[in-house]
């Protein structure tokens, strides 16, 4: 009977010999994404720094040369043109209008205008203006809900674990967030309100991931009594890898199609949960892990419940 | 675990029947929809304006304005009181909040505090009174000052909010946009959402305006060009862009106002064939409007809307049966615009579009399509997988699935709630996510099953064990989603909405319905093994 296993049943990968290696590596990304995010910076999108996006479709193949030309000589700031999809389908950014929120209109009516008499036929898909102080208040709520989600889930790991357990996931998603923070500013695509609520569903992805393997430790602390933690780690990991994988699989199969068909605002979205996908799985094995190790070597065997409350339930590993 | 009384089979599976009927609306046509009962077919999802094409702006009310309307509305009453009273006075100053009276006898302050506090309107209270004034007076050395309370302000704020709101939706309803939706949003702002209109340019020039129209005497004795106005009057320009003359100079007492209006409609003149507005007033309205055009028969009378003089026609007779004509130079749009302004009536205080989001239909129905395809396409990946790990139980896992899908649909029915983009994108992801339950009981029961366990040890191990780290993964998840649509502002929240019902759903179908489904198998074939 044919079964697709991801990894053989029996594999006992020693993960925690790399335990070094994996930190290391995880922050120094991180460091240099703190550094990318501070030069060159993140590329902000309307919802965040304000401005104007308007999505055009020309009759014929879109002339670029001679739109940009035009739209230039508006003198709106620099206006930003891209393909999207096809040819014909145009992308126009401009940068926030001076003056308050009543310019991006004027602004934005005056490009839609322009398009027309420019190249007669061309129909407006899509237009996003918007202001200086909805763009302020959006970017305070989302890294509000960032912050807060952060600290929402070290209680929650707090509450239901022990405190290195969630000290040990707070760590790891520091570590993941900064990166995907560093993702965005190295392929410059656009930080808005979709990017927030992709780093929250990277986060509760990656909380999820390390819940289970967690679950699997506590489970195995309470089993395997004698042995070294290191090699409990290894095990616990080990043990729900076909798991970890498969659901790492399952997600990754779910949002493939969005990262190809998702439109403007839905495929840098696929794209960044795919990155985030991969990035949370093997932080729950080469962060989670060594750093739970680190905080719990003498200290994690003694405070386990079972050990104390049920001494006679020790039944040889 | 393994056990399923006949009621509990019975309640499971008429939770799935339920799902299924409470989604059938949405794929009805709507003449079927139309021959059921309303309580039934009204369980739709609603498509959000990025799915089915639509103008989504959020208009914010100038509050700066509202409360200066105020205080200049206190200037004038005091200046009124005062003289009553016969309270003398050097000068009655505007401030942001309030008003400052200097006293020509300090002496009489106590007069003038008296006077002032007349002005104030109780503000709270029920019908036994304990309402609180909204003015704060008081006195020091010659000046009397009377401030604005911070409540008055904010419940000021509130009614030209509420106010403000039924004028929009009055302009908007004359304008025949289908289902719009306008809410209040936060203290100072309104939503306005136009379903299917592309180019929302005559929506937000109508909602842009204020449309506050007045009729004033003109001062024909001072110069309009002379840069101050004399008291008691305003230099203001004229609507029509220098035709005859550009500004005029216009007495501030309002003979008549245009909230006595109670009609108004656009028109030929069929003399000279301008389009014009004619206008009807109320009873009061016309009578005033009758005293003063009696009382000034051959002095210009200024039209002015938004402080902006329309026209100032000449007084030929007295004008008593209550209607009139606008004139000024329109175009068949003006007229029509001005008319619908008229009708509705003016909002209380400017309103300026902080934020527009357009999205085109075709643009929306490429993006159904595209939300579509990758569902499917993504649940078709997820299925290949699951039958390709775990056989038979990846299958359950499947068709779990697809009654998770039905379910959410269900569930976003019944709440009617806004399928947005991100909402499909959430209902994706969800799919990927419930899954992770079916992955971890199936890998449990192989574990124990590999251990040595028989069929019903392993896979009531498999499920007890799966149980806590399902709960566990999951909440957090939803945790996260309940923050995103608190903080999230528009299609954001959908995302969350759909994958928090993805998720919580995922916790009957992926658990409680698969073990249903592997039980009912595992009783009816007797397995030797299990086929994980």
């Amino acid at each position: 009977m044919f079964r697709l296993r991801l990894v053989p049943d029996d594999t006992k990968i020693p993960f925690m010999r790399g335990r070094y290696a994996g930190l290391i590596v995880s922050a120094l990304l991180s460091l240099a994404s703190i550094v990318l995010f501070f030069h060159p910076g993140l590329n902000y999108g309307i919802d965040f720094r304000g401005g104007i996006v308007i999505e055009a479709r020309t009759p014929q193949a879109a002339d670029f040369a001679s739109l940009r030309h035009t739209l230039n000589q508006l003198d709106m700031g620099q206006v930003q043109l891209q393909e999207f999809g096809s040819p014909q389908d145009v992308l126009i950014r401009l940068e926030r209008q001076p003056g308050d929120d009543a310019a991006q209109q004027v602004a934005a009516d005056k490009v839609r205008s322009t398009l027309a008499s420019a190249v007669p036929g061309t129909t407006v898909r899509r237009v996003e203006a918007v202001g200086a102080s909805i763009s302020g208040e959006l970017f305070f709520n989302g890294m509000l809900a960032l912050g807060l989600a952060m600290v929402a889930m070290l209680v929650y790991i707090w509450f239901r674990f022990e405190w290195q357990f969630g000290a040990g996931a707070v760590a790891t998603l520091v570590l993941d967030v900064t990166k995907i923070v560093g993702f965005y500013a190295i392929t410059g695509m656009q930080f808005n309100l979709t990017a927030v609520a992709a780093i929250l569903t990277i986060m509760g992805y990656s909380v999820n991931d390390k819940v289970v393997v967690y679950d699997r430790m506590r489970e195995n602390l309470r089993i395997y009594k004698k042995m070294p933690l290191r090699e409990l780690i290894d095990r616990s990991i080990n043990e729900t890898l076909n798991r970890t994988l498969g659901t790492s699989m399952c997600t990754l199969l779910s949002i493939l199609p969005l990262a190809f068909f998702g439109g403007e605002a839905l495929q840098d979205f696929g794209i960044v949960l795919i990155f985030g996908i991969f990035l949370a799985t093997s932080s729950s094995i080469f962060i989670a892990a060594p750093i739970l190790l680190f905080l719990g070597e003498n200290r994690l065997r003694r405070n386990a419940p079972a050990e104390t409350a049920a001494p006679a339930a020790n039944p040889t590993p | 675990m393994l056990y399923f009384p006949r009621w509990k089979i019975f309640l499971i599976v008429a939770i799935c029947v339920l799902g299924a009927v409470v989604t059938l609306p949405n794929f009805l046509s709507r003449e079927t929809l139309a021959s059921l009962p309303g309580w039934y077919a009204h369980n739709r999802i609603n498509l959000g304006l990025d799915l089915r094409g639509g103008s989504h702006l959020l208009l914010e009310v100038d509050m700066g304005a509202v409360i200066r309307d105020r205080v200049e509305g206190l200037v004038d009453s005091a200046r009124t009181q005062l003289r009553t009273d016969n309270v003398g006075y050097t000068a009655i100053n505007a401030g942001e909040r309030g008003i400052t009276v200097q006293l020509r006898d300090p002496a009489q302050a106590d007069t003038a505090v008296r006077a002032l506090r007349q002005l104030a309107n109780t503000i709270g209270g029920g019908p036994l009174g304990g309402g609180q004034p909204d003015l704060e007076v008081a006195s020091s050395g010659g000046a009397v000052t009377a401030t604005l309370s911070e409540i008055a302000l904010r419940e000021r704020a509130t009614q030209a909010v509420e106010q403000s709101i039924e004028i929009v939706r009055r302009r908007i309803d004359e304008t025949g946009v289908n289902e719009p939706t306008i809410a209040r949003q936060g203290s100072d702002r309104i939503l306005v959402q136009l379903p299917g209109v592309e180019d929302p340019d005559r929506v937000k020039r109508l909602l842009g305006t204020t449309a506050k129209m007045t009729f004033r005497l003109v001062d024909v004795n001072a110069d309009p060009t002379a840069g101050r106005a004399p008291p008691g009057t305003d230099i203001l320009p004229s609507a029509e862009g220098g035709r005859t003359q550009t500004a005029y100079v216009i007495r501030k007492k309002v003979e008549v106002d245009g909230a006595n209006l109670t009609n108004a409609t656009a028109g030929n003149n069929p003399q000279t064939g301008e389009w014009v507005v004619n206008f009807e007033f109320d009873s009061i309205g016309a009578r005033r409007f009758a005293d003063v055009t009696r009382a000034n028969v051959g002095r210009p009378f200024a039209i002015v809307l938004d402080n902006k003089v329309i026209s100032a026609p000449v007084i030929r007779e007295p004008i008593t049966g209550g209607r009139g004509q606008i004139s000024g130079s329109f175009t068949a749009a003006d007229a029509n615009d001005l008319a619908v302004l008229l009708r509705a009536g003016a909002l209380p205080a400017p309103l300026k579009v902080i934020e527009e989001r357009t999205v085109g239909p075709d643009l929306g129905a490429d993006s159904i399509r595209a939300g579509l395809m990758s569902v499917v396409i993504g649940f078709v990946l997820v299925c290949v997988y699951m039958v390709a790990a775990y056989g038979l139980f990846g299958a359950f896992a499947c068709l779990a699935l697809f009654i998770n899908i039905l379910l959410t649909m269900a569930a976003l029915s019944m709440l009617n709630a806004t399928l947005t983009l991100p909402g499909i994108a959430g209902i994706l992801l969800s799919l990927g996510l419930s899954v992770d339950a079916n992955i971890l009981i199936n890998e449990r029961i192989r574990e124990e099953a590999r251990k040595g366990r028989g069929v019903f040890g392993a896979m009531e191990a498999g499920f007890g064990r799966a149980y806590s780290t399902i709960i566990d993964s999951n909440l957090t998840t939803v945790i996260k989603m309940a923050l995103l649509f608190i903080f999230g502002t528009g299609a954001i929240k959908g995302f969350s909405v759909t994958i928090s019902f993805g998720i919580l759903i995922s916790l009957f179908t992926a658990t409680v319905l698969v073990r249903l489904m592997m039980v009912s198998w595992v009783r009816n074939a007797r397995p030797a093994a299990l086929p994980v």
